[in-house]
């Protein structure tokens, strides 16, 4: 219990000291996710916009793939990454492994089906809904699914944090193709891990620290701003209340 | 007899297992308000979809005139988060018949705002005003493009008495005004509704046509009865 306490002081002194060794790792793993996130998000919103109001053959195939990759596990990223970034891969001309750009890719691969799978459902929530009288308006397909998925940014606001979420959480992708290297790819999670390794619980547990107040942080931003806007348009969001995992 | 806005030969719908209209033939003239009643899956929705071509026939052929401009309205409009006006104006530049730009649009809206009444909500969000406004609103954004054919699915089903008022109000008035005569074709459960409105009245009864007559005779019980004794006993049930 000593060691517990005596830890926990010992990583509140590291963050509010802003020790250098703390804050290089956060900084990073925030660049890291965001940079992911940003990419997923964007990507992830159109195709799940875009999947919530098209039909086509093969389409239930794609929903139950797409649902399958839910469940992706974050170290099969961080292989499959591995390989098409290795030397030998096919994609190891660009020199990618162990660096920034890998663990954004595989960041990005990770999330873009959590964004894509939360977004087809609340749009096509709305497309079942109300799609037709869209359709009678003249929206096709694109027009509809670009429409809906504005309508409902307050829900997608809830997904965009439990996409980072899943994004700055995560450790065994980036543990596989970043390579934990000091200085370079060496992010919160992986840090946490090693660390603790080494029995450096003050520094593990400052890093852990901070991972929650981020997403704490986060949270409570994407809380007020649906508050605000339900108040500003009078309605409330469709979406359940989401959280970051 | 002028040429008809709208007309189907020996349609029929099918919705995944069932078939929702069979074998409907309809023939609308300019300027006809025809009402369209019958019990809940009867086929009214149906067959306003089918008319305003969200639903293609599996069987027969849907004809209307290449230049004819429909508008459908729906029993709860939707809104987006955005203003009345906004809503209204999207809803116009949607419509590629027209070809609206933006400020065309908006000025188009702000017009048809002020004939519905609405134009003090104009900055409002539209999803702040009342069920009887939405519906005004959506009322707004069809004759903002002067359609020649309006369908409208139950539009007051959901409405208090007073804001049902309203809208059969603009559904009686909205004729006035327009260069060419407007038809009316809307389903209702509101029989009152149908005799204060219609010109003609259609029953439906499992996707099919059982009755269609002008609207003295459909609500002349002894007319009635001899056309059709299943519209019959359908008024009976629900005027007793």
């Amino acid at each position: 219990m000593n060691t517990f306490f005596d830890s926990f002081l010992s990583a509140l002194s590291l963050i509010t000291s802003l020790d250098p060794a703390l804050w290089v790792v956060v900084t990073r793993s925030l660049a890291v996710s965001a940079t992911a996130c940003l990419l997923a998000y964007g990507l992830g919103v159109a195709l799940g916009a875009w999947l919530a109001v098209a039909r086509f053959a093969g389409r239930g195939a794609v929903l139950v793939g797409l649902n399958t990759l839910l469940a992706l596990p974050s170290v099969v990223v961080g292989l499959v990454v591995y390989l098409l970034l290795s030397r030998t891969g096919p994609l190891g001309f660009l020199g990618w492994l162990f660096s920034f750009k890998a663990m954004v890719v595989a960041q990005v691969i990770l999330v873009v089906p959590v964004v894509t799978a939360l977004t087809r459902q609340v749009v096509e929530d709305v497309e079942r809904q109300h799609g037709e009288q869209w359709a009678s308006l003249g929206a096709g397909p694109w027009v509809r699914s670009l429409l809906l998925a504005w309508d409902e940014r307050l829900a997608l606001l809830t997904i965009g944090v439990t996409a980072f979420g899943r994004a700055i959480s995560e450790v065994g992708a980036v543990m596989i193709v970043g390579g934990n290297i000091d200085g370079f790819t060496r992010v919160m999670t992986t840090a946490i891990a090693l660390e603790t390794s080494k029995g450096d619980l003050p520094l593990a547990l400052g890093l852990g620290l901070v991972l929650l107040a981020v997403v704490l942080l986060l949270n409570a931003l994407v809380a007020g701003l649906r508050r605000w806007g339900e108040q500003r348009q009078g309605t409330r969001a469709l979406a359940p209340q989401g959280g970051v995992a | 007899m002028t040429a008809a806005v709208v007309q189907l030969r020996n349609v029929s719908v099918r919705l995944g297992p069932v078939w929702a209209l069979t074998g409907v033939d309809l023939a609308v003239q300019p300027g006809e308000r025809v009402a369209l009643v019958g019990a809940n899956g009867s086929g009214k929705s149906t067959l306003l979809r089918t008319l305003h071509g969200l639903l293609p026939p599996a069987q027969g052929l849907v004809a209307r005139h290449p230049a004819l401009r429909q508008a459908m309205l729906f029993q709860r409009p939707h809104l987006l988060r955005m203003s009345a006006l906004g809503n209204v104006a999207l809803g116009l530049w949607l419509d590629r018949g027209q070809g609206l730009s933006w400020p065309q649009a908006k000025a188009r809206a702000t017009e048809a705002l002020q004939r519905v009444g609405l134009s003090a909500v104009a900055r409002q969000s539209g999803r702040q005003l009342s069920g009887g406004q939405q519906q005004r609103l959506a009322m707004a954004r069809a004759w903002g493009r002067r359609p020649d054919v309006l369908l409208l699915d139950e539009p007051t089903a959901s409405l208090d008495p007073h804001a049902k008022r309203e809208v059969e109000a603009l559904m009686a008035n909205f004729a006035a005004g327009q260069e060419r005569p407007l038809t009316l074709i809307w389903a209702s459960h509101n029989l009152g509704q149908v005799k204060r409105l219609a010109t003609r009245v259609i029953y439906l009864e499992a996707g099919r046509v059982l009755a269609d007559l002008p609207v003295a005779d459909f609500f002349n019980a002894a007319e009635l009865a001899l056309h059709s004794p299943a519209a019959h006993a359908f008024v009976q049930g629900e005027l007793p």
